[in-house]
């Protein structure tokens, strides 16, 4: 397994709050990465800077090598670097389906004069299948025509899994798949995660529950207060006493 | 087969429509056919989210050009009325610089203030665009015959086929546009951008696709005009318009293709027909005030609310119809 996406010193500013400070860690290609810390810890904005969201304030985040940071956020997909958001952020006014052929646009790229004339018809059919294939890989074929703001929270999740996987992605951001998930949808969606890495499909996910993920990732890196804290496989990290520290302090803290 | 009957009948009305109206009554239906184009471009711009207050002015971009093409440069009529589009469009593509860089009611205040600037332009410069006073004796269509029939452009009914026509093209390729995988793209930029940004989308190249095809049919709506009334002025582009323009795409509403349209021909037949029988042709603006008004408390959904309301009860078995109503 080789270095494929590794974060550089990244650093954000929001005015006189360091939400991440000097982070630095590497995911190795076709693994499942875990990147966890107490709420507030910089996890969300971290992936604002992977993900071209925000520009970061310094630091450098390397693809395949390439230095991706600072390019807007479909510049970040067209690489092949897809997220998806922590709160159910879907096109809420169209169907499941038109949700999912969104995510195909990367690899049906519209043509208006071919749409017009109406020689797309291959490119449409194309998408379409695509589209269907990824609802089905998440379960959601057999609400394909419904609006997609009126599914359950669990399906809402799972839609924007989908819509990110339509895309052909190398590496998927998930930012806390799993809240509003019941332990048996839970229990579902990670199977479908560990699916989707023997498709070669790379996997970063962020997560504050740190047992939710414990037996999914091959290696986790722990954040706290916007800085580095540990890293290591899920057994080092549920014994790390620094980790442990972060998790009870912030429980004591929010108590 | 029965929708194919029922084109067919309605292309049938469409042509027999003039000739049983009065001569002014057929003037007025050339301005509505002009104005359909007008309010369905519209429409594809708020397909991305944006309301331009600029729109009618980028009509008269249209128009200004294209009557300056043949003035000046003695380019034949239907070509430069392509052009006037080009150029309204290109115009568009220019404006986007700036007026992208805001959203919501700045991109509306933007567009106001972007037509504004264009309208003193005209008035300033005599050369080309003829001050205040404008641009007179503009070329009209050459007239033509097809065979069965003799194209006479100082009769409306000529007019009216002839633009009935340009028109009927326009709207089939915004239509093809819009029910094509460049349409969905604009519903999702509107909807959620981030998630569209996310899954390759450029969202600003899309914003200025729409911003630009819009323009474009706006502006050959503008030529349409300008060849047929002869003469045109900044003051024909005024916000008074723009108004109309919304109010039409209100009371119709914008959820589907056909709301806008169904608006503009429902609202000029009740200003033609009522309003200028029983004399308030005066209170046109007062009362297109109070329609919109009514139409936002009572009807949100606009009039093709009505006509879903009838179609979905017959094909209620087929897939449901979306209907992102804002
Ligand atoms: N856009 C922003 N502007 C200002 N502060 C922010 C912004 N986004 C996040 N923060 C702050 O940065 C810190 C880290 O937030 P976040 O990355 O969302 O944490 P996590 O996802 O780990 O819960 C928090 O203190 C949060 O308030
Ligand atoms: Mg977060």
């Amino acid at each position: 397994m080789t270095d494929f996406l590794e974060v550089k010193d990244l650093t954000m500013r929001f005015g006189g709050l360091v939400a991440v400070d000097s982070l630095s860690f590497k995911v190795a290609h076709g693994s499942i990465h875990g990147l966890i810390g107490p709420n507030g810890a910089g996890k969300t904005t971290t992936f604002n800077m992977i993900s071209g969201f925000y520009t970061p304030t310094s630091g450098q985040v390397l693809l395949r090598g390439e230095d991706i940071s600072g390019l807007q956020m479909h510049e970040v997909a067209r690489r092949g670097v897809v997220r998806t958001f922590q709160h159910s952020t879907l096109f809420a006014e169209l169907t499941v389906l038109e949700n999912a052929l969104v995510g195909t646009h990367m690899p049906f790229r519209p043509n208006i004069f071919a749409a017009i004339i109406g020689w797309d018809k291959e490119d449409r059919s194309g998408a379409e299948a695509r589209a269907k294939e990824a609802l089905e890989f998440f379960g959601l074929d057999h609400v394909m025509h419904e609006r997609a703001g009126d599914l359950s929270h669990g399906h809402q999740r799972a839609l924007g899994m989908a819509v990110a996987y339509a895309s052909h992605p190398d590496v998927v951001l998930l930012d806390e798949p799993f809240t509003g998930m019941n332990p048996e949808e839970t229990r579902q969606m990670m199977d479908l995660m560990e699916r989707l890495k023997a498709d070669g499909i790379t996997i970063l996910i962020v997560e504050h529950d740190m047992q939710a993920i414990m037996g999914l990732c091959d290696n986790i890196t722990c954040m706290s207060f916007g800085k580095f804290l540990a890293e290591g496989g899920p057994h080092e990290i549920r014994n790390h006493p620094a980790v442990i520290e972060a998790y009870l302090g912030g429980a004591r803290h929010v108590a | 087969m029965p929708k194919f009957l029922i084109w067919i009948a309605a292309l049938a009305a469409l042509i027999a429509l003039p000739h049983g109206l009065s001569f002014s009554q057929q003037e007025i239906l050339v301005f509505l056919t002009i104005n359909v184009l007008l309010v369905a471009s519209y429409r594809l711009l708020t397909l991305t989210g944006e309301w331009s207050l600029g729109h009618v002015v980028i009509m008269g971009v249209g128009a200004y050009s294209s009557a300056l093409l043949t003035k000046k440069l003695g380019v034949y009529v239907p070509v430069s009325m392509l052009l006037g589009g080009v150029f309204a469009a290109l115009i568009a593509v220019l404006l986007s610089f700036p007026l992208f860089r805001m959203k919501g009611f700045y991109f509306l205040i933007g567009s106001f203030a972007a037509g504004e600037i264009i309208r003193l332009l005209w008035k300033r410069f005599r050369d080309p665009f003829g001050g205040a006073k404008g641009i007179k004796g503009i070329d009209p269509m050459p007239d033509f015959s097809v065979g069965f029939y003799q194209f006479d452009f100082f009769e409306p009914t000529s007019y009216y086929y002839f633009a009935g026509v340009v028109v009927a093209v326009c709207l089939w390729i915004l239509w093809r546009i819009e029910k094509s995988p460049v349409g969905l793209t604009f519903h999702a930029v509107h909807w959620q951008d981030k998630l569209a940004q996310a899954s390759g989308v450029n969202v600003r190249a899309y914003r200025t696709l729409a911003f630009a095809i819009a323009s474009g049919f706006a502006g050959i709506s503008g030529a349409l005009l300008a060849h047929y009334v002869g003469t045109i002025n900044p003051n024909a582009f005024d916000i008074d318009l723009m108004v109309f323009v919304l109010t039409w795409a209100i009371v119709g509403g914008t959820a589907t293709f056909y709301g806008p349209i169904l608006g503009c021909v429902v609202l000029t037949v009740i200003n033609e027909v009522v309003l200028r029988e029983l004399g308030l042709e005066q209170m046109r603006p007062l009362i297109y005030g109070a329609i919109m008004i009514l139409s936002i408390l009572f009807l949100p959904n606009g009039l093709e609310s009505i006509v879903q309301k009838f179609t979905q009860r017959r094909a209620s078995n087929g897939a449901p119809e979306r209907s992102p109503a804002e």
